[in-house]
């Protein structure tokens, strides 16, 4: 194997690629060879590493120097630089924001040293399209090991005994679905895997299958073992093509080394694995109806039971796991079940992988040991709020979970704690808004999300979220009446004991958890006409100060001619002829139109 | 020209249909091949699939109807996406959306008179390090305002 002296890694996840990354790499492909570097230094394009704030990343190592949004023409310089002359390009190098200083590898840099990487232990580190790296970090051994010196019963008692919860956000025992289905009787059973990553704003299954995606073949293996099933199915989002891309790559290198198909490593044991493609519809993320889609159909959830575990795709009893689920296997037939529930609290053991966005200011994937409070991610692993603005609520389980307020803040993440506030872990999406953001709006945003997702098969959710919709829609538009709060809250309550599936059930969440902590808002907007965010269009009230100047700008962009005034003199908006368009705000160029 | 592109169009949904029309499943992945194919999937390519399948065409339908991927009608030269994902919409990709209907005089979901673009309101992207973005066909466009809209759109319109 060829020795290099240094290796440059370029993230080749979806954000980085989105800007730029490919071009990097091609770049510095062709600057190497150009000074004869290329039998010393080696460019590999890895996985996310989760700071996408800082995008397109460039780690060079053995340093382990840390460039951020790098664009094609600083590679020469960092050709030139460091890989010729051994020097850093300091201009390019990470600034740690939250230390207010110079960073130098990824090891000191704050955002990553409060981390746990276990399902993202490999991400940005190896080429996932190379089934090599994959093994040179213990890849396949955890296969090896269960299907040479494990029993199906000491697989399963090892993932019961780790605590491993579901990371889909139900947080179903995993171990105790890999024996229901184990014990469930039958000839064909098969197991699945849900990387139909459906809530807006998480990543990190997309991270996960862009990454590391063999550690995910081999949990699936792993598991058809010790379920006794011999096929297997990766249900991903058509969204995701280069993960489907890397998917399918790692797919045929195991198969091309033995490590998928019939009597793998010499053993009796089978498996083979098929990527099924999403088509775009968010309630696939529902287990029955992922399983319709598998089969062909129209992806309707249906009653449980039968649970999937005794009757589930091609009515065969199926596992199905989620894809941080099965990253998480490995390391902990590896390692064993007291090191993995020796990490995080009581009830939830492990890590778990957040995807941080929205008013942030490192956005990206963080993993951290369960029971980390959800003020140390937000501040020190995120870097607060951007903008010297204040923090308004954060947001977890997508368009299932709640709004968490600032008095929260310390209560410990898992999935109990996230429940009893109104919210929920869900798949790990935490977006973080500011005082900017009206939480009427989004509720509204969220409704407006299920109800455009909602399969239609039961009254409650098809008919009954249009409702709460409506309502949401007309008190942001200005028209909210006296009893609507009362009216979306007894809505909200029938919807969920009423609705079929999770998606149904859980739908009310967002408007539920914004009532209980940000009340005075919906009133405000209800009572007082007034968004006190200032975002709600028709709410605002476009004003002239007196920085005025005169300038005539405003007047003339007004379609409606509501704006009156003389040359050199202060102007005035009759607000009774204002449509709120704030096309004079736009025209303005003394910032004398403001909007409340 | 065009009755030849249809031509070698059918060829390649008949090479998609003999390779997979007998896994458990097809009507799925013979819809995702014919929707890359044509762009949409249009009735008699539906009844191809449903009779390569041994489903009814309104099974067929029900599936091409259920999911967001699948269109009937054929789209514009040009697909823009912007992201509508909880990260993008915070950051405010709600604007994004209203200048480019605003600039294309065209309601988000639908095409332009001129079939240039088809205007989308997409779910999450996954790209929420660089909100809010959109998407012009495969490129990604990110940490947009609304004043960067018009310059994107002359890209295209250039050509």
């Amino acid at each position: 194997m060829d020795l290099f002296r240094a290796h440059v890694l370029v993230c080749g996840g979806t954000g980085c690629s989105s800007s730029g990354s490919g071009e990097l790499i091609a770049r510095f492909e062709s600057k190497i060879a150009e000074n004869r570097l290329e039998k010393e230094v080696k460019v590999v394009r890895t996985g996310c590493f989760g700071l996408c704030e800082a995008g397109p990343v460039v780690i060079v190592y053995p340093e382990g120097t840390f460039y951020s949004r790098v664009k094609p023409e600083d590679v020469d310089e960092i050709v030139q630089e460091h890989l010729v002359k051994g020097r850093q390009v300091q201009r390019l190098v990470y600034t740690d924001k939250t230390a207010q200083g110079q960073s130098m590898s990824l090891d000191e840099i704050g955002f990553y040293q409060q981390q746990k990487r276990i399902a993202l232990r490999n991400c940005g580190v190896i080429d996932p399209e190379n089934i090599d790296e994959y093994i040179a970090f213990d890849g396949y051994k955890a296969l090896a090991k269960v299907l040479t010196e494990m029993s199906r019963e000491a697989v399963i008692d090892t993932i019961k005994r780790s605590g491993l919860r579901g990371r889909g956000g139900g947080g179903f025992p995993t171990g105790t679905k890999w024996e229901f289905t184990a014990k469930a009787p039958g000839d064909e059973k098969y197991v699945c895997c849900n990387a139909d990553e459906g809530d807006p704003g998480a990543f990190m299954d997309r991270s996960i299958l862009e990454g590391d995606p063999h550690a995910v073949v081999e949990a699936m293996a792993i598991a058809g073992y010790a379920v006794g099933a011999s096929q297997g199915y990766v249900y991903v989002r058509a969204e995701y093509p280069i993960a489907v891309k890397r998917l399918q790559i790692a797919i045929a290198q195991a198969e091309a080394y033995g490590l998928l198909g019939d009597n793998i490593l010499g053993t009796p044991f089978g498996f083979r694995l098929a990527v099924r493609l999403g088509a775009g519809a968010f309630v696939c993320g529902e287990e029955t109806a992922l399983m319709a889609s598998i089969e062909g159909r129209r992806g309707e959830p249906r009653p449980r039971p039968p649970f999937p575990a005794i009757k589930g795709l091609f009515e065969k009893p199926t596992l199905l796991n989620n894809v941080e689920t099965y990253a998480n296997v490995c390391q902990i037939i590896l390692n064993g079940a007291d090191w993995y529930a020796a990490m995080g609290t009581e009830k939830s053991k492990g890590t778990k992988v957040f995807a941080l966005g929205g008013k942030i200011t490192n956005t990206g994937l963080v993993e951290i040991p369960m029971g980390t409070p959800l003020r140390q991610v937000i501040y020190d692993i995120g870097g607060g709020i951007p903008g010297g603005k204040q923090f308004k609520a954060v947001q977890t389980g997508g368009p299932s979970g709640g709004c968490i307020p600032m008095k929260y803040l310390d209560i410990p993440i898992e999935y109990d704690s996230l429940i009893a506030i109104g919210s929920m872990m869900g798949s790990g999406g935490m977006i973080v808004m500011d005082e900017d953001n009206c939480m009427v709006d989004i509720a509204r945003f969220f409704l407006d999300f299920t109800v455009d997702e909602s399969c239609g098969k039961c009254t409650p959710c098809r008919i009954g979220t249009r409702r709460m919709l409506e309502i949401l829609q007309r008190i942001t538009e200005g028209k909210g009446q006296d009893g609507d709060i009362e009216k979306l809250e007894r809505l909200a309550q029938n919807i969920k004991a009423t609705a079929l599936c999770g998606l149904g059930q859980t739908a009310p969440n967002p408007v539920l958890s914004t009532l209980k902590y940000f009340r005075h808002e919906y009133e405000a907007h209800i009572y007082e006409r007034r968004c006190p965010a200032g975002h709600c269009q028709a709410l605002l009230n476009y004003t002239i100060t007196d920085k005025c100047r005169g300038c005539t700008m405003c007047a003339k962009s007004c379609p409606v001619g509501a704006i009156s005034g003389v040359v050199k003199e202060l102007h005035a908006i009759d607000q009774d002829k204002c449509i709120k368009c704030g096309a004079c705000m736009e025209k303005c160029r003394f910032n004398a139109i403001i909007k409340k | 020209m065009a009755e030849e592109n249809r031509a070698e169009q059918m060829l390649r949904l008949q090479q998609a249909i003999a390779e997979h029309a007998h896994e458990k499943g097809a009507v799925m992945v013979l819809l995702q091949a014919a929707q890359s194919i044509f762009g949409h999937v249009p009735q008699d390519v539906q009844q191809m699939i449903a009779d390569a399948t041994g489903a009814s065409l309104s099974e067929v339908y029900g599936v091409a109807t259920f999911y967001a991927q699948f269109s009937l009608e054929p789209g514009g030269e040009h697909e823009i996406g912007v992201c509508l994902g909880t990260a993008c919409y915070v950051k405010g990709s709600q604007k994004l959306l209203d200048k480019l209907s605003e600039l294309l005089a065209v309601a988000p979901g639908k095409t332009t008179a001129d079939a240039k673009f088809t205007l989308k309101a997409t779910r999450c992207l996954g790209a929420c390090g660089l909100a809010p973005v959109l998407m012009v066909d495969d490129e990604v466009y990110g940490r947009l305002v609304p004043e960067d809209v018009p310059g994107i759109l002359a890209k295209y319109l250039g050509q």
